[in-house]
C-alpha cells in the first residue's frame, strides 16, 4: 500500500471523515513544528515575548488533539473500520498523543527560555550546541511528518535513524554542562535550565521517532515498535 | 530528499485519486494463486482444484482450501462470489441442483466427498448445515431435534431420544427457553430460537463439521450475539464454515476468513492479518468498503 485512496469509499461522508481527520493531523503537525521553531528561537535569542507567545498557543494543540481523538473514536464506533482504514485511524490516535507531548517540549522550551532570561538577559550559555541539537530535532520532527503526509516507510526508516546523532549530541552536551556545573557551581540554577532545554529538545527526536514506527505500521502492518531497526530496514527495504 | 512542510502538503494532495485504478482488477486478472495460507495442518476438510459450473457458467474457479479441526472458518466476499455455492459443495448439497457439476478434490478426513461409496445422506449427517432462513420443520420442539436421530437409528430407545434431544438442546442454547413447550411446534418459536432450534437438530446427529450459510441475516443483534456466542462454544467439538455479508461477524466469530471474489478465492489467512493487514488489494477493498 503505499496510497491511502481515502477517496474511494462507497460511503461520501466516510471518505470525507477519513480526509478530514488526516487533514487535521497535518494542520496540527505544522502548528507543533512552528511551536518547536519558535521555542527555540525564544530561548535561543533570549526572546521573552516569542515565549510567551509559545505557551499561549500550546492550548491550541491540546485543543486539536482532543478534537482528533473525539472523530477518531466516531469513526471508531460507527465505521467500525478494517485493514487500512483502522491503521490509519490507530496510527492517528497514536501520532497525534506525541505531536502533543511535542508541544509540551515546546512549550518548556519557551517556560525554561523565560526563566533563564530572569537569571541573565544575555543569550544562553551552550547557544551553539543548543541551535545545532535544536536543528537537528526540528528536521527530524518535519520529515518525519512529511513521511506520514506521504506513506513513506523508506523515509521513515532513514529518520528514525538519526536519532542516534541525536542522543549523541545530546549525551555531549550534558557532559560539558556537568562538567561545567563542578568547575562553577554558582552557575547551576542556569545550567539546570540549561540542561532541561537540550534535553526537552532530545525529547522531540525520540517523539519523531515514534511518528516514523507509526508510519511504518500504518503502511505495512508491522508495529516495529521495540525491535532490531537494523533487522526491520532490512526486512522491510528487500 | 526533497522536503515539505505539513502546511505545503495539505495545500498540494499527494495522493488524490479520481478514478478506481485498475491495478485491482488487474491484480485479480493475473490472480492464480491464493494469497495467503489455504492449507493448515491436521485438516478435517480438504478441497483442491474445486472448480463448479452451472451448466456453461462457471461459478468457482481451482480452489484449494483446508478447514481444520476445531477451527471456524468464514468465507466472505461480494454477491454472486461463489462462497455459498463453495459451501454448499462441502456436504454435496449442490447435488439437488441438475445443472450444477462439480471438478476437483475434497475429502472429510482423507475420505472423497465425490467418492462413488459414499452416500450423501450419510455425508449430510457428518457436514451438518445451517441456512439463512431458520427453517423448522411443521413438527414440535421435540421433533424436530429428534428428526435426524431418529432417520439415522442413533437412538434404541425413547430414553436414549430423549438424552440428545436435551443434550443437542442444551449446547444450541436453547433448553432453559424451550424446557417447558417441548412439545409446542418450532414454528411457533422466535427467529432466532428458530434458529437455535435448527442448530439444534443440526448437532443431533453428532456432525463433525457444521456448515452455516449467513445464519444470522434474518436476526436481531441479540438473538445474533446469542448465535456467534453458540458458534464459539461449538467450535470445542465440531468444525465450522461459515458464509456471512457481515463482515464484523466474519472478525468476531473466525479463526480464519476467506475471501471470494468472482469465483476465485483470492485470500484466505488469519482473522486477525486479514482484517488489519490484508495482502490483497480486492481483500482490502471489500472489507473498508471501497469501490472495485
Amino acid at each position: 500500500m503505499d496510497k491511502l485512496h481515502l477517496d474511494q469509499h462507497i460511503s461520501h461522508q466516510f471518505n470525507k471523515e477519513l480526509e478530514d481527520i488526516r487533514n487535521k493531523v497535518l494542520t496540527m503537525g505544522g502548528l507543533v513544528e512552528q511551536q518547536v521553531t519558535n521555542g527555540l528561537t525564544a530561548l535561543l535569542e533570549a526572546d521573552n515575548d516569542l515565549a510567551a507567545q509559545v505557551s499561549e498557543r500550546d492550548f491550541e494543540v491540546n485543543k486539536l488533539e482532543v478534537e482528533i481523538d473525539e472523530e477518531c473514536t466516531q469513526v471508531l464506533a460507527r465505521r467500525q473500520p478494517a485493514a487500512s482504514d483502522l491503521r490509519l485511524i490507530v496510527t492517528v490516535i497514536k501520532v497525534i498523543t506525541d505531536l502533543e507531548r511535542i508541544g509540551d517540549e515546546a512549550e518548556k522550551l519557551g517556560r525554561f527560555s523565560r526563566d533563564l532570561t530572569k537569571i541573565s538577559k544575555e543569550t544562553p550559555s551552550y547557544r551553539k550546541e543548543l541551535r545545532h541539537l535544536g536543528e537537528l530535532v526540528k528536521s527530524m520532527l518535519r520529515d518525519s511528518l512529511d513521511a506520514f503526509a506521504r506513506l513513506d516507510v523508506e523515509a521513515a526508516l532513514r529518520i528514525a535513524q538519526r536519532d542516534e546523532d541525536v542522543n549523541r549530541e545530546y549525551e555531549t552536551l550534558e557532559r560539558l554542562l556537568s562538567t561545567h556545573l563542578v568547575e562553577d557551581p554558582r552557575q547551576a540554577s542556569k545550567l539546570f535550565k540549561v540542561t532541561w532545554c537540550a534535553r526537552a529538545l532530545e525529547r522531540v527526536g525520540d517523539h519523531s521517532v515514534n511518528i516514523c514506527e507509526y508510519v511504518v505500521y500504518l503502511v505495512k502492518g508491522r508495529d516495529i515498535r521495540h525491535t532490531n531497526m537494523d533487522q526491520v530496514r532490512s526486512e522491510i527495504m528487500d | 530528499m526533497n522536503t515539505l512542510a505539513a502546511s505545503d502538503i495539505l495545500n498540494k494532495p499527494t495522493d488524490k485519486v479520481t478514478s478506481v485504478p485498475d491495478t485491482a482488477q488487474e491484480a485479480f486478472d493475473k490472480l492464480t494463486e491464493t494469497v495467503g495460507t489455504p492449507t493448515v495442518e491436521n485438516p478435517k476438510m480438504q478441497t483442491r482444484n474445486v472448480n463448479v459450473f452451472y451448466g456453461e457458467k462457471q461459478a468457482i474457479f481451482d480452489v484449494d482450501l483446508d478447514i481444520g479441526q476445531n477451527e471456524v472458518i468464514a468465507m466472505i466476499g461480494p454477491s454472486g462470489c461463489g462462497k455459498s455455492t463453495f459451501l454448499r459443495c462441502l456436504n454435496r448439497m449442490n447435488d439437488t441442483i441438475p445443472t450444477c457439476r462439480v471438478t476437483g478434490q475434497m475429502s472429510l478426513d482423507g475420505e472423497d466427498l465425490y467418492g462413488a461409496d459414499l452416500d450423501p445422506v450419510l455425508l449430510r449427517a457428518r457436514v451438518g448445515m445451517v441456512f439463512q432462513k431458520p427453517n423448522p420443520f411443521a413438527k414440535s420442539i421435540y421433533d424436530n431435534v429428534a428428526y435426524g436421530p431418529r432417520i439415522h437409528g442413533l437412538a434404541s430407545n425413547r430414553a436414549e431420544l430423549d438424552d440428545i434431544v436435551v443434550d443437542s438442546l442444551r449446547k444450541a442454547g436453547l433448553y432453559d427457553e424451550v424446557k417447558d413447550r417441548i412439545d409446542a411446534p418450532g414454528t411457533s418459536l422466535s427467529g432466532g430460537q428458530q434458529q437455535r432450534l435448527c442448530i439444534a437438530r443440526t448437532i443431533a446427529v453428532s456432525p463433525e463439521v457444521i456448515l452455516m450459510d449467513e445464519p444470522c441475516s434474518a436476526l436481531d443483534p441479540i438473538a445474533t450475539a446469542r448465535i456467534e456466542e453458540l458458534i464459539d462454544e461449538l467450535r470445542e467439538n465440531f468444525a465450522i464454515a461459515i458464509v456471512t455479508h457481515s463482515m464484523q461477524q466474519a472478525a468476531r466469530v473466525s479463526q480464519r476468513t476467506a475471501y471470494f471474489h468472482l469465483g476465485k478465492l483470492v485470500e484466505v489467512d488469519d482473522t486477525n492479518a486479514v482484517f488489519t493487514n490484508p495482502q490483497h488489494e480486492l481483500t482490502e477493498n471489500y472489507i473498508t468498503g471501497r469501490f472495485g
